[in-house]
């Protein structure tokens, strides 16, 4: 059995793992990051998307061997830590836009959100709603979704031009 | 002075778990030495199982345990159905494990017990079935032919029933107008994000089970029912739910096996189903096909309308499957004065996946029969659709009104809704621009489409419910409990998955009590904590379940004044109650409601006949359904050379009542329209001629994305419910139910000049496109 390294989370892990290991189930069932969930088997849904070494990445379309050596952030690690902590901008944005009623994509949906200001720190809603293609949504219709990335956008632009 | 809490945009209190991943999904749970459970699905639509092993999967590394539909043909029962519409109905037999016969692809057929999930999926491939085909049945009239293939033995239909009020035939004599059409309702697939998921544990003799479900309370009687354990040996938790849409609304094959497997091991066990299998085996919505025929005087006036639907049940009667069409016998007259109605519905077998509830549940349906009629009696006629719905509709000064179908609406006011609508939407301006784009021959035509819809809904009245021969009540309870430092937990019957109740009954119980929001907490979702419950489905939870939170505030407070006005000296009468506080009138003598909660805690000085605790419970169970009802308005461009729909804009302006949470209400909207939009452009779930579903997976079943929806515009009239004090109605679906055909007219708006008067769902480039040529091939205009 492969032994990979990966960090998630800010923390160092080794493991030994199958070959066929898919990144989620090594993040949810092996390192306990049920925060990340499964909606598809396609890649078609979005819900598992993390970053991986800085980008989005649908995990359950990367093999956890195709991880070594990288660093993973999941929604567990967005924010500092404890119940006390506070949240990413782009979390706090959602809470106030109301864009999450399950809430079972909302995790893959503020990776890919906050991996498509990347590119674009201030997206029109064209740009959100073409940059979001990949995340579904059954519950907000995404309205509010739109609302919450542009929100996001603007307070995480604010916090970069903070000194 | 306090806020009032009701009418506030409040954030919700269940989102910081959501957005940090500390969630409890059900897959996100295991007990210690948990087994995963896999099941082998059925490849052929029909078909008789002529030898089944599963010995060769038994063998393998990390396979505990491997069974066939036989090895519990004794014990698994068959999955119930709560709703036999008619007396002479047939209801087969649905084992959840098939032991002889199959008759839908993904029936399941075995299963494997193992260590971990990868190894169950290999034990899969080592089990040997033989299948004896059997001929597919997949299309409703030919299922009905006499010397068909039948699905089961006795036969393809499983019901007829008809509603008939007034004189039909006389109305339709000599009637100036009559209109008769032929819709289809495609098949749908709910799609909630959030898969299937059971995990059972036992401690030898009881058994806890959490599930992915809406309805954890029905859901622990029923396996008691089908299973035979007995009711008070189960208990059953829906942890954090990722959306229904009606699909968990559900007794399931998986739920009722995971349990008697947990038996049959003496050991927890989990199952997880991907999406490719839910798919194939989470009920299916919709799949109809309508007759309507109505007749009008030439001025537009309804004489009479008649609708006849022939309904898909798939391979089996699930849980509602039989009453979700024949809701139609009461919707399908809508809005509408008339002078004769009638309603026809046969539920037809057919080898696919079972149908039953799906977001709006048989009140889409009549909706988009009504509304896309309506639409061609003002083209026959020749006046503007909007106008012909007013001739037609109840006033508002005409309300409590009883329909020719039998209802009662108590409130509405489709006159102000449409208004605000046409206003909001700038109807006259889009007429001209669609008028002028078809003068220029502009190969982008504009379409404009209207739905001014009705439901019933707030699934309740036990009286009317059992009238309908539904299997259960519609009463919903909750319990308000005040602990000792003054905090409130409230328990309630409904089971939300993403409707926010905790953070709407909150602030219910904020303003009843006069307590903090922030010091309220709701649980739900768990039988032991919450022992009575209807669950969560039919837009019934506010209205329902929120009266019943009402109620029980309500006996906290007046026990709240007796223990106060104990403690004070004074009469009950004599105290005022605001904010939280009672004061004796006149005086500066007062007890928060806190303080009475501890005092009734330690109870050292109560008066006779009050109990130690402040907290109380109520079940409520209302007189009437409730209506809401609205207008939506949507303006589709099409790109008549490609066949390209694109929405410019939509408009909706909802009547539900009082709203609890502004905020809450415009995301049920929102999610809604998106999923009625969905039907009219993009979702069907296919069958080939031999009973396979096509659409297996979300590449191929288009659920559509940010980049394919608009954004909508909302706004909202109220008139509120007399049905219930708190003068809600319940708005969860809707946007469903209203948006599908403001679409579909709008498309066909768009083409009518061009011959056009029907595009079958979902109106794809392909089916515009071939609309078009078709017309163009018989030599129509344009």
């Amino acid at each position: 059995m492969p032994r990979i390294t990966i960090t998630v989370d800010g923390i160092k892990y080794e493991e030994d793992v199958e070959p066929r290991l898919l990144l989620v189930h090594l993040l949810r069932e092996r390192l306990g990051r049920t925060g990340t969930p499964v909606g598809c088997d396609t890649s078609n849904c979005g819900a598992c998307t993390v970053m991986l070494d800085g980008k989005s990445a649908k995990s359950c379309s990367v093999l956890a061997v195709q991880a070594d050596g990288c660093d993973v952030v999941t929604i567990e690690g967005l924010g500092t830590n404890g119940t006390n902590g506070s949240m990413h901008p782009m979390q706090r944005a959602f809470h106030e836009e109301h864009a999450l009623q399950c809430g079972y994509c909302t995790p893959g949906m503020v990776m890919a959100a906050i991996d498509l200001l990347r590119n674009d720190p201030e997206p029109s809603e064209e740009t959100i709603r073409q940059g979001l293609e990949g995340n579904l949504c059954r519950c907000t219709g995404y309205c509010n979704i739109v609302r919450a990335v542009r929100r996001g956008a603007q307070e995480m632009g604010r916090a970069v031009n903070t000194p | 002075m306090t806020v009032q809490e009701v009418g506030r945009a409040r954030r919700r209190k269940e989102d910081a778990k959501l957005l940090t991943g500390r969630t409890q999904w059900t897959d996100n749970l295991s007990r210690p030495g948990v087994l995963h459970v896999m099941f082998l699905r059925s490849p052929m639509a029909h078909a008789r199982i002529s030898r089944i092993d599963v010995s060769g999967a038994r063998d393998l590394p990390g396979v505990v345990a491997a069974f066939s539909g036989q090895d519990f043909a004794g014990e698994q029962g068959s999955l119930p159905c709560a709703w036999p519409v008619t007396e002479d109905i047939v209801i087969p037999e649905h084992p959840p494990m098939a032991v002889s016969e199959v008759r839908y692809v993904g029936e399941a057929v075995a299963c494997v017990v193992a260590t971990d999930r990868y190894r169950a999926a290999d034990a899969l491939e080592a089990i040997e079935v033989d299948y004896e085909p059997l001929p597919a049945v997949v299309d409703m009239r030919q299922a009905l032919a006499d010397d068909g293939p039948k699905v089961h033995e006795a036969g393809n239909k499983a019901f007829s029933m008809k509603l008939t009020s007034g004189d039909v035939e006389a109305a339709f004599r000599d009637a100036p107008v009559v209109i008769d059409r032929t819709y289809v309702q495609q098949r749908l697939i709910p799609s909630a994000m959030e898969p299937r998921a059971v995990l059972v544990d036992t401690d030898g003799e009881a058994f806890t089970i959490w599930s992915a479900t809406q309805i954890p309370h029905v859901l622990r009687v029923m396996l008691a029912v089908v299973t035979g354990i007995p009711e008070h040996k189960l208990r059953v938790i829906a942890p954090d739910v990722g959306g229904g849409f009606g699909s968990k609304l559900q007794v399931t094959a998986e739920e009722v096996l995971l349990l008697l497997l947990a038996r049959r091991l003496g050991k927890p066990v989990k199952w997880l189903e991907t999406r490719s299998e839910g798919n194939l085996t989470v009920h299916h919505g919709r799949d109809q096909i309508q007759h309507v025929r109505l007749a009008a005087d030439a001025d537009g006036r309804i004489r009479a309308l008649r609708v006849d639907l022939l309904a898909d049940m798939g391979a089996y009667l699930m849980l509602l499957t039989p009453g979700v069409p024949t809701l139609g016998a009461q919707m399908c007259n809508a809005i509408y004065k008339m002078d004769a109605y009638e309603f026809a519905c046969t539920g037809v077998f057919t080898t696919k996946m079972p149908t039953d509830a799906y977001r709006g549940a048989g009140r889409p349906e009549a909706t988009f029969v009504i509304e896309r009629v309506m639409d061609e009696l003002a083209a026959e006629i020749g006046v503007d659709p909007v106008e012909v719905r007013r001739r037609n509709w109840i006033r508002h000064d005409e309300f409590p009104f009883t329909t020719i179908s039998g209802l009662t609406y108590d409130s509405g006011n489709y006159e102000a809704a449409t208004e605000r609508a046409l206003s909001l939407f700038g109807y006259d301006k889009l007429r001209a621009e669609q008028n002028d784009r078809r003068d220029r021959g502009d190969p982008v035509q504009l379409g404009i489409g209207v739905s001014t819809y009705t439901e019933m809904c707030g699934l309740a009245p036990s009286r009317l419910l059992g009238a309908a021969n539904f299997g259960a009540g519609g009463w919903e309870h909750a319990s308000v409990r005040m602990l000792a430092t003054g905090k409130v937990e409230v328990a309630t019957g409904t089971t939300p998955h993403g409707q926010g109740h905790v953070t709407a009954w909150s602030q219910i119980v904020a303003d009843a009590l006069g307590v903090p929001f922030e010091d309220v907490a709701v649980l739900h979702g768990d039988t032991a904590i919450v022992p009575k419950g209807m669950d969560t489905y039919g837009s019934r939870s506010l209205a329902v379940g929120g009266v019943a939170v009402v109620r029980a505030c309500e006996k906290v407070r007046d026990k709240a004044r007796r223990l106060a006005a104990h403690l004070m000296e004074c009469s009950p009468d004599d105290l005022e109650f605001e904010a939280g506080t009672f004061t004796v009138r006149g005086t500066e003598s007062r007890r928060t409601i806190q303080e009475l909660a501890n005092a009734a805690f330690t109870a050292h000085d109560l008066p006779d006949g009050v109990e130690a605790r402040l907290d109380s419970d109520a079940t409520f169970d209302p007189e009437n359904f409730s209506f809401p009802h609205g207008t939506h308005l949507c303006a589709v461009e099409v790109d008549t050379e490609t066949g390209m729909v694109r929405i410019r804009s939509y408009v909706a302006v909802d009547d539900i009542g009082k709203v609890i949470n502004p905020l809450i209400v415009d995301g049920q909207l929102h999610g809604g329209i998106a999923q009625g939009i969905a039907q009219a452009l993009f979702e069907e779930a296919v069958y080939d001629a031999d009973g396979n579903l096509l659409t297996t997976t979300m590449a191929d079943y288009l659920l559509p994305s940010a980049a394919d929806l608009p954004d909508f515009a909302l706004d909202r009239t109220e008139s509120p419910a007399t049905s219930n004090p708190l003068g809600v109605k319940g708005v969860g679906e809707a946007g469903t139910i209203a948006s599908t055909p403001a679409v579909v007219n709008a498309v066909v708006d768009a083409l009518r000049p061009r011959g056009v008067r029907d595009i079958q769902m979902p109106c794809t480039p392909e089916r515009v496109w071939r609309a078009l040529a078709a017309q163009e091939r018989e030599g129509g205009q344009g």
